[in-house]
C-alpha cells in the first residue's frame, strides 16, 4: 500500500476509470496505515509479512547471481532447475507435479492468483470465496469480469470452511471456490478430514479450487493438509505456493501454481502476455532457498511458534476469547468492543498498539481483530502489556 | 518437536533474560514446570551459568582480548586435562578449548593492558612445562559474538499496517 492510494473518483474524460475498476473500494486497512504512519512509538501488529529478513544465503545467491550478470529474462514458467525444486519440495505436503508442464512461476503467488482469475472466470461466473480472507480475491475476480460469492466463516467452527456453509451461501452453483489455509486473517487450518468433506462437496457441484497455500509451512498442529491431494481434486485445483511467508521473501515477489498441464498452459498464456518471466534475480534466491534453507525455515517456524503461544498465553490472562490459531502468524481474538473497528481506533490512538478489525477482511471478521505476531518479542511482549492496560 | 528440556535450553540461549511467565507462555507450560525444568538444568550441569554479551566498542573503556594458540606435548603421566586444569584456573583466561589442527590448545586471554596479557602468556602460560609454543594474537575487533551480530542497525522498514 502506497502513500498515494485511496478510492478510485469516477471522473470524466479520456481516462475515466474502467466500470471494473470503479467497482472496486479501496482496502479497509487503510484508514490504519494512515493512522499508524502519523505515530513514532507505535507498536504493529498490523503486519502481513515476516519480521525477518530472507535467509542470508538465499540473499547471497541473489547476490552472486547479479555478479555473474544473471539479470536477462528466463523461460516464461521460470527456470528449469527451480521448477525441478519446487516439484522436489511439495512432496513433502503429498503433492506431484511435473516440473515441465505443471508449475508456473509468477511475481509472487498474487500474480499466480490473479492470472488464475483471468484464465478461468468467464464474466457472470460465480466465484465463492471463503472468508474473511486475504483482501485481493475479491478484487481479483471482480476484475475478471467475475461474481464473487462471499461465504464467511465462523468462529464456533473455528473458522474452517465447510460443506453446509457451502451450501447455505448457494455455493453450489459456484464455478470456482477460492480460499486460504492456513489462513490470512484467523490463522485457522485444516484438517485432513475437513479438506476431505469440502472436497466431496466440490467434485459433487463441479466446482474448480484456488487454493492459497503461501502459508503451507507455517503449520503449528502437524503436518499442511492440501485439498490437491483428496481423491478426484487434483484435476480440479490449481495450488498456489510461495517464498514470502515461508522463507521471508515478500519483497523479492517469487511464488508458484501448480495444476493440471492443461490449466498451467492457459495461465501461462497470460503470464508471457504481461510478465513474461518472474523477476529472475528472485528465481536463483528461491532455488538457494530450497535446496539450504530448510533449517533457517524451521527456525524462523520455531520462533512464531512461540510467540504465537505467548500472545495466545495473553489474551487468555486478559479474558479475551481467542481460538486456538494453528496456522501463519495470526491470531483472531474476539473484540473486547462489539464494534472491531472502533475498539482498534481507539487502541491505536490511546496506546498506539495497531491491531487491524476482522471486517477489513470480509464478512464473518466482524467483531474480530487480527494480531500479527510477526514481530520480535521484546515488542510482542510491550504490546500485550498495552493491549492489558487498555482493556482492564 | 523438541522435548521441553531441549526447547527451554534453546530459550535460554536465545535470551537468558526471559522471565519464567514468558517461558512459561512461549512453551504452553505452567510456570512451575519451567522452574523445574532450568532447576534440572542447572543441577545437571548443562547450563553452566548466564552472562551478557558486550561489545566493548560502545563502553567507555574496554579490556585487551587476546586469541593464544598453545602447542604441548604429553607424555605418560599427563594428558590434556592435566594441563587444562592448570591454565584453567587462571582468572585471565576467559576461555580453554582443545581443538584439531596445527596447534592443540585455543585460549581466550583477557586483561586490562597488553603488557598484562603479554605478561600473563610469558610468565603464567609458557613456562608449562608441556607447552612447546604460544602464538598470541590479540584481538582487534568483533564483529559477532555469541550469535549476535555487532551493528547499529535494526530498522523495521515494513509498511505499518498491511493486508
Amino acid at each position: 500500500m502506497s502513500r498515494g492510494e485511496g478510492r478510485v473518483e469516477p471522473r470524466d474524460g479520456p481516462l475515466e476509470p474502467s466500470a471494473r475498476v470503479a467497482s472496486v473500494p479501496p482496502s479497509g486497512i487503510r484508514k490504519f496505515f494512515d493512522l499508524a504512519e502519523t505515530m513514532d512509538e507505535v507498536i504493529s501488529l498490523g503486519v502481513g509479512e515476516p519480521d525477518f529478513a530472507a535467509p542470508w544465503a538465499a540473499r547471497e545467491a541473489a547476490i552472486d547471481a547479479l555478479e555473474r550478470g544473471r539479470t536477462s529474462y528466463t523461460a516464461n514458467r521460470g527456470t528449469q532447475v527451480l521448477r525441478e525444486e519446487i516439484s522436489r519440495h511439495v512432496t513433502r505436503y503429498g503433492q506431484e507435479y511435473d516440473p515441465d508442464e505443471e508449475i508456473l512461476v509468477t511475481a509472487g503467488a498474487s500474480e499466480a492468483i490473479d492470472a488464475a482469475f483471468r484464465a478461468f472466470v468467464d464474466p457472470g461466473d460465480t466465484v465463492a470465496i471463503g472468508v474473511p480472507a486475504y483482501v485481493s480475491y475479491e478484487p481479483g475476480v471482480r476484475f475478471a469480469g467475475g461474481t464473487p460469492l462471499p461465504i464467511p466463516t465462523r468462529a464456533e467452527d473455528e473458522f474452517a470452511l465447510t460443506p453446509e456453509l457451502m451450501r447455505a451461501h448457494g455455493a453450489d452453483q459456484a464455478d470456482l471456490l477460492v480460499y486460504c489455509y492456513p489462513n490470512n486473517p484467523t490463522g485457522a487450518t485444516m484438517d485432513q478430514a475437513q479438506m476431505e468433506a469440502l472436497a466431496a462437496f466440490c467434485i459433487e457441484h463441479d466446482i474448480a479450487v484456488m487454493a492459497d497455500e503461501i502459508y503451507a509451512a507455517l503449520t503449528y498442529s502437524g503436518e499442511h493438509s492440501s485439498i490437491a491431494t483428496v481423491d478426484g481434486m487434483r484435476e480440479r485445483t490449481i495450488v498456489f505456493n510461495g517464498f514470502s511467508k515461508a522463507y521471508a521473501m515478500t519483497g523479492l515477489r517469487l511464488g508458484y501454481a501448480m495444476g493440471p498441464a492443461d490449466a498451467i498452459a492457459s495461465m501461462n498464456r497470460i503470464h508471457q502476455y504481461t510478465m513474461l518471466s518472474a523477476p529472475t534475480t528472485a528465481q536463483y534466491a528461491a532455488i538457494e532457498a530450497l535446496q539450504n534453507c530448510a533449517d533457517a525455515v524451521e527456525r524462523m517456524k520455531n520462533q512464531y511458534n512461540r510467540r504465537r503461544q505467548f500472545v495466545l498465553s495473553r489474551f487468555e490472562e486478559m479474558g479475551l476469547d481467542c481460538f486456538e490459531a494453528t496456522g501463519a502468524f495470526y491470531v483472531f481474538p474476539e473484540s473486547p468492543w462489539e464494534d472491531a473497528d472502533a475498539f482498534a481506533t481507539a487502541l491505536l490512538e490511546e496506546e498506539e498498539v495497531a491491531l487491524v478489525p476482522g471486517d477489513a477482511f470480509g464478512a464473518g471478521g466482524e467483531g474480530h481483530l487480527r494480531a500479527s505476531y510477526a514481530t520480535g518479542m521484546d515488542d510482542l511482549r510491550e504490546a500485550m502489556d498495552r493491549i492489558e492496560r487498555f482493556v482492564s | 518437536m523438541q522435548s521441553d528440556r531441549a526447547e527451554m535450553l534453546d530459550l535460554l540461549r536465545e535470551d537468558a533474560r526471559y522471565s519464567t511467565a514468558d517461558l512459561a507462555r512461549m512453551v504452553d507450560v505452567e510456570p512451575e514446570q519451567v522452574e523445574r525444568l532450568i532447576e534440572e538444568l542447572e543441577a545437571d550441569g548443562v547450563v553452566r551459568g548466564y552472562k551478557a554479551v558486550v561489545d566493548w566498542n560502545q563502553h567507555a573503556s574496554e579490556p585487551v582480548r587476546a586469541h593464544v594458540e598453545l602447542n604441548v606435548t604429553l607424555d605418560r603421566e599427563t594428558s590434556y586435562r592435566d594441563i587444562a586444569d592448570r591454565l584453567a584456573r587462571f582468572a585471565e583466561v576467559r576461555s580453554l578449548r582443545l581443538v584439531s589442527g596445527d596447534y592443540d590448545f585455543s585460549l581466550e586471554v583477557e586483561a586490562d593492558t597488553m603488557s598484562e596479557v603479554s605478561r600473563f602468556v610469558s610468565e603464567k602460560v609458557a613456562p608449562v612445562p608441556e607447552i612447546t609454543q604460544t602464538v598470541t594474537h590479540y584481538i582487534m575487533d568483533i564483529y559477532k559474538d555469541d550469535g549476535i551480530v555487532f551493528e547499529n542497525y535494526d530498522d523495521d522498514d515494513r509498511l505499518s499496517v498491511t493486508p
